[in-house]
């Protein structure tokens, strides 16, 4: 039993560093597999939605963590190139997350109202601008609060790649721990790390929901004061009860 | 309401000389085993104003709908200003209509809808702007000038920078009427646009709709239980019934001395 050293402190610093950017750029390549293969899913033609729900199932399906192994260990022998551990877990975490996520988005795009797609096409726009000005911007609010959730997710499962050999915190946590032998405080901290990082994560997803909720006119999202939010929960209530997507579209 | 700008303006219209805008020929359309609209054959003149009556589940508003090419006919044909709206002429013969070629016929067709249907996301400006800008092309200033003058038609000029659920829906379903003309269509379709509304919402609505009907040229098919804004604004009314139009006529004679028995029932429940 030993003290931990400020160099094994710098393992674990590290390591959070390796976790932002591994949960960046995996949520980066969730999000476009996400938008594509769910309004893929939401496409007229049968071949279409046929090709991404193959993909969904098959994604939702399998774990993240052997679809790392696969894609690190299998992938190299049947094409002959390597991808670095990192470049793997990035891979795996976002195909598999986007697979997730193309729920959410096929969910939220199904729930604006038929009518909203009704005025597009008496107003002759395109099939692809129906979708970018009326149908995602009004499904989007509805699609932040399940994306933080999985967001948070994939937060948490990029400690998979810890047994890759990849240095994010779960893995300078076991450095650490093989080096001083204290489990308890090694694990604590970075239970506390990792609940930190959720967290901030958590108020970030908040500043998008409001600022989408203000896109499709369901203001006032200003923060008021403790007091102020003690007093107006009437005032909230209203501003939320005030519009839902779509609203007055119902037939 | 303010009758003072000069709505003929918003309006473009084809010369009206009374030449048939809209034909419907031996159009069915069925909704699982119910027959909405059984071979049914109509035509609307250019300019006139037609008001479809009946009882619910008569066919009136399916006939919009299929105009604004939101469901499509089992059998027969529609043709709008001489083009097949729902066909197209390849080599002689007739075949369903492509997306591109329909979405060209339906840019002379406009809709107004019974729950107005704007769009949340955009204020109420790009609510007018946006079509026009995108689909037919005209520039950001063209499209606000054009809008600016249709809320000034419906009265709604201090609104623009407002979203939709800021409004009450007799402001929204006015905003939807600016939405719909600012596409400059040839043909309007009205869809119980009053049934949504509280009471005292209705006349708001109903005085711009006979501004627009008494000072443009614009053709409109209207499907309303407003029987006398039908009587004040209509060319022509149709009397519907199991999908069929059993009596049309002018509204005085549709609405003091019908033909048909079926026409008498219906009013005097109505009226």
């Amino acid at each position: 039993m030993s003290e931990i050293s400020w160099g094994l402190w710098k393992l674990l610093l590290n390591g959070i560093w390796i976790t932002v950017q591994l949960t960046v750029y995996s949520a980066a390549l969730a999000a476009v597999v996400a938008f594509a293969i769910g309004l893929a899913r939401t496409h007229r033609l049968w071949i279409v939605r046929f090709v991404s729900g193959a993909y969904f199932e098959i994604f939702r399906g399998t774990s993240a963590l052997i679809l790392m192994f696969w894609i690190f260990f299998v992938l190299p022998i049947g094409f002959g190139w390597q991808l670095v551990p990192m470049w793997a877990a990035v891979l795996a975490l976002g195909l598999s997350y986007g697979a997730y996520g193309s729920e959410i988005v096929r969910g939220a795009v199904k729930a604006v109202a038929p009518a909203q797609r009704e005025a597009g096409i008496a107003l002759s726009f395109s099939p692809a601008q129906q979708l970018r000005k009326i149908i995602l911007p009004q499904a989007w609010p509805g699609m932040v609060p399940p994306f933080n959730n999985l967001l948070i997710e994939m937060l948490k499962g990029s400690a998979l790649v810890s047994i890759m050999g990849v240095g994010d915190i779960t893995f300078g946590a076991s450095l650490v721990r093989n080096a001083t032998g204290q489990s308890a405080p090694v694990y604590t901290i970075i239970l506390v790390m990792y609940f930190v990082l959720a967290f901030v994560l958590t108020r970030g997803m908040r500043v998008v929901e409001r600022h989408a909720k203000a896109g499709v006119g369901q203001a006032p999202q200003k923060r008021e004061g403790l007091r102020a939010r003690m007093n107006g929960g009437q005032v909230n209530d209203f501003a939320r009860s005030g519009a839902t997507p779509g609203g007055g579209a119902a037939q | 309401m303010s009758a003072d700008s000069s709505p003929s303006k918003e309006t473009v219209n084809p010369a009206v000389d009374g030449s048939e805008l809209i034909r419907f020929d031996k159009v069915t359309k069925r909704f699982g085993g119910n027959t909405v609209l059984d071979s049914l054959d109509f035509t609307v003149s250019s300019g006139k104003h037609v008001t479809l009556i009946g009882p619910s589940g008569s066919g009136k508003t399916t006939i919009l709908r299929l105009l604004m090419t939101l469901i499509k006919p089992d059998e027969g044909t529609i043709k709008v200003g001489g083009e097949y709206l729902t066909h197209e002429d390849r080599g002689g013969s007739l075949v369903p209509a492509g997306e591109k070629h329909v979405r060209e016929v339906r840019k002379h067709i406009g809709m107004v809808f019974q729950q107005f249907n704007l769009f949340p996301n955009m204020k109420v400006m790009r609510n007018i702007t946006e079509a026009p800008m995108h689909v037919l092309g005209l520039s950001r200033d063209e499209a606000e000038e054009r809008a600016r003058e249709l809320l000034d038609l419906v009265d709604l000029t201090e609104h623009a920078d407002k979203y939709p659920t800021q409004l009450s829906g007799g402001q929204q379903q006015r905003v939807a009427i600016a939405r719909a003309l600012a596409m400059r269509p040839q043909v309007l379709l009205l869809d119980e646009v009053t049934s949504a509304l509280d009471p005292e919402l209705v006349a708001g609505v109903l005085d711009v709709l006979r501004d627009i009907a008494h000072s443009t040229d614009i053709t409109m098919l209207c499907v309303t239980h407003e029987m006398n804004f039908a009587r004040d604004i209509s060319d022509d009314v149709l009397m519907f019934d199991a999908g069929r139009v059993i009596e049309s006529g002018s509204p005085e004679k549709i609405f003091s001395e019908p033909d048909h028995e079926r026409t008498r029932q219906f009013l005097s429940a109505v009226l």
